[in-house]
């Protein structure tokens, strides 16, 4: 009797807590090992206090999950917070009159928010014109390269990773020698091989500073650097030096079987790389044509990171600052980081990091945050804000594959996918206006 | 006086053609008519501001080449997996009819492959011909072959055509078989008797009879192909590469969903759909001449 009434008590206690919390939705695009982090993280913040209780849930993919959060806001049923990729940052920002910018948010409910905590290669690509940003970081990866080093070791390669383009051609040559098919992949062709190529040598991949100053953007990435890349690339692909895998990350399971010994893929893969290589790899910077520079910019991210949807109750907004405060704490951060392989996205994370002696045991996966951060962005590293740019992205990847095909040359691939690009940012203009 | 007394109330056959009328009109006529106003906007992804622009969605389509490109991929994949769906379905269907011992087990063989979902499918056809870990792309490589679906377009439309017709060759072999069945032995037996050979048996009176089931499934797999197979195309090829495995359906997808620009896509599901109703008028009213019944 007595233990009933306990437990009775202790139901209604319960309950009564959960009345009191404030309830808010998080949608997100993190399945697997990675969604599971989530739900962790997520389950650690709610076990942390008693104000806010946090329910995450995966929608699919990233465009699956914005699309998503999209029609619910159009009908009303929006999430507190949904995780938007990077290249729906443009529509996310047009839409003003949905979105809750993070600074204000922060600025409003989180007493110690400082926004120069934040990586500013990170928080560069959500900022507006003034240097305000938008969205909450969560995972931001960037383009690095992953090498076999079993491989370099039977084809008398140093043991590193190529630092240049150049040296990438004669690695993959020495490769091709010791009797393999394939020299290298790449994931996320656009992201790595035309997005970061124009930002690490500080080309512009558009106008109007890559798109941030204004919705009027053209996109210039039909320039000689990129052509020349691409013609090279094409090259390369005829002898089997590079060899296309698939417009995601497919080409991670070429470079797993041993097949590709290197391959250009985001610093996310990292945990699958360790998971599934069954040699010794090693992590090194995504090359550049010494030929074109001396010192490469930093690489742009990708990844996505968190929107607040406005249209609820005024009450949800404080218990979203307070969940956004918790994600950003060193512990949380550096903890996600060293699981998965996306960046920290505060300093003080990297810090942590290195003292837990993260980089020192686990050689490479520092590659990507000093790629980062060893040089200040400019207005062609910062990032990228195009309208449209999912299509912009499959538009690329369209007639890239016509190169790998064989029926087109780089440079009418590139004028066709500038073209086509540019049609797609005015019919964003025009829908935005 | 007859029809009266089938139904001595005037409300009664109204209701019991209301649950028809109802899902028709929730899930097609509503639906086809959203798209067909949206066709005529130009919209922001959340719909903030929003523009009347008459025809400039469906001027803007009609101009861009990629569009033309998606129209002749959907010419040439549906012939492809209509033609090829049923030759294979029908060769399949003579020869289980001549089975005598096991038939029957032949036949649900046959027919397994359509208890399976569209993406399974697709999966289980990329999971054998994938160009990395792929048992086909294997043996392939053995024999000299390369294999690579996500750089070659040719390999490409094999894929999603393979795919695509094994899903769809148990429908039409049940329809087929069906048909053969329904064929009165003592025709054959006399042609035989006649001196008629196995080939010109066929030819003659098995496939005449057989017309009304061809005809049908001819519909029905040119609007699978249409529509049916996106899955099938959204888990192997993603259209690629280039454009050359994306079709009208996989488009709207594609430029809607993905990209968000509901204009554009509302203004192609409306041609997509006046491109099939005028199909199936041109099949009822011109090849359906040709079938006897």
């Amino acid at each position: 009797m007595k233990k009933t009434l306990i437990a009775l008590s202790v139901g209604a206690l319960a309950i009564s807590q959960v009345q009191a919390a404030t309830d808010i939705t998080f949608w997100h695009a993190m399945g697997g090992e990675l969604g599971e982090k989530v739900d962790q993280i997520v389950a650690d913040f709610n076990a942390s206090q008693n104000d806010v209780v946090v329910h995450a849930s995966y929608r699919g993919n990233y465009s699956e999950t914005m699309t998503g959060a999209i029609a619910a806001f159009r009908s009303g049923e929006q999430p507190d917070i949904v995780q938007v990729y990077e290249v729906g940052t443009a529509t996310m920002m047009a839409a003003e009159g949905a979105v809750y910018p993070a600074y204000q948010l922060m600025n409003q409910y989180s007493d110690g928010f400082d926004q120069s905590a934040y990586l500013s290669t990170v928080t560069g690509y959500y900022a507006d014109a003034n240097g305000n940003m938008l969205s909450m970081p969560f995972n931001s990866s960037t383009p690095v390269l992953y090498y076999n080093k079993d491989a370099f070791a039977a084809a008398g390669l140093p043991d590193r990773g190529p630092k240049t383009w150049e040296e990438m051609g004669e690695f993959g040559q020495a490769i091709l020698d010791a009797g393999y098919d394939c020299g290298f992949t790449t994931a996320w062709q656009s992201w790595i091989q035309l997005e970061n190529l124009s930002a690490r040598h500080n080309v512009p991949f558009a106008t109007n500073d890559d798109g941030f100053t204004g919705l009027d953007t053209q996109v210039v990435f039909n320039d000689d650097l990129q052509i020349a890349h691409i013609e090279q690339l094409a090259k390369w692909n005829e002898n089997g030096l590079f060899s296309y895998s698939g417009r995601t990350s497919e080409g991670a399971a070429r470079f797993y079987s041993g097949e590709c010994p290197m391959i250009t893929a985001s610093s996310a893969s990292y945990a699958g790389v360790r998971a599934n290589a069954s040699f010794n790899f090693g992590v090194s910077e995504l090359p550049y044509w010494a030929s074109k520079i001396d010192t490469p910019q930093n690489t742009i991210i990708g990844g996505a990171t968190l929107w607040t949807l406005r249209g609820h109750d005024e009450s949800h907004y404080p218990a979203v600052a307070r969940f956004f405060e918790y994600l950003s704490q060193p512990e949380v951060q550096a903890d996600w980081h060293q699981f998965s392989g996306y960046l920290p996205i505060t300093y003080a994370a990297v810090e942590l990091t290195k003292e837990q002696g993260f980089y020192a045991n686990n050689p490479g996966t520092d590659v990507a945050i000093n790629q980062m951060t060893a040089v200040e962005p400019t207005a062609n590293s910062r990032g990228l804000r195009l309208g449209n740019f999912p299509q912009i992205r499959d538009i690329i990847d369209e007639e890239l594959e016509s190169v790998w095909n064989g029926d087109a040359t780089a440079k009418q691939a590139l004028d066709r996918a500038a073209r086509r690009s540019n049609q797609q940012l005015r019919r964003f203009e025009r829908a935005n206006r | 006086m007859h029809d009266k007394s089938v139904f001595r109330h005037r409300l009664l056959p109204y209701l019991l053609v209301a649950p028809q009328l109802i899902i028709t009109l929730v899930f097609f006529i509503w639906p086809a008519g959203q798209a067909f106003y949206q066709s005529f906007r130009v919209e922001d992804a959340f719909g903030f501001s929003t523009e009347f622009v008459w025809f400039e969605n469906f001027i803007y389509l009609l101009s861009e080449p990629e569009y033309w490109t998606s129209v002749r991929v959907t010419a040439v994949f549906s012939g492809l997996v209509a033609v090829s769906g049923m030759a294979l379905a029908l060769l399949l269907a003579v020869m289980a009819d001549k089975v005598v011992r096991a038939g029957r087990f032949y036949q649900t063989m046959l027919i397994w492959p359509y208890a399976v979902a569209p993406v399974v499918a697709a999966i289980l056809w990329v999971m054998l011909l994938n160009p990395s870990i792929g048992i086909i792309t294997y043996w392939l490589s053995k024999l000299g072959y390369q294999w690579n679906y996500v750089a070659n377009s040719g390999q490409a439309m094999t894929l999603v055509v393979i795919a695509s017709v094994w899903k769809q060759i148990s429908y039409n072999f049940i329809f087929f078989i069906a048909g053969l069945q329904a064929i009165p032995r003592s025709l054959i037996e006399a042609a035989a008797i006649d001196g008629a050979r196995p080939f010109r048996r066929f030819w003659q009176i098995v496939f005449p009879l057989l017309s009304p089931t061809a005809f049908f499934l001819l519909v029905v797999n040119v609007v699978y192909a249409f529509f049916d197979t996106f899955a099938i195309i959204h888990a192997t090829t993603q259209g690629g590469p280039g454009n050359t495995t994306k079709t009208l359906v996989y488009k709207v997808y594609s430029d809607g969903f993905v990209g968000l620009d509901l204009g554009s896509s509302s203004a192609q599901s409306v041609l997509l759909m006046i491109m099939v109703i005028a199909l199936t008028v041109v099949q009822f009213r011109y090849v359906e001449k040709r079938v006897q019944y």
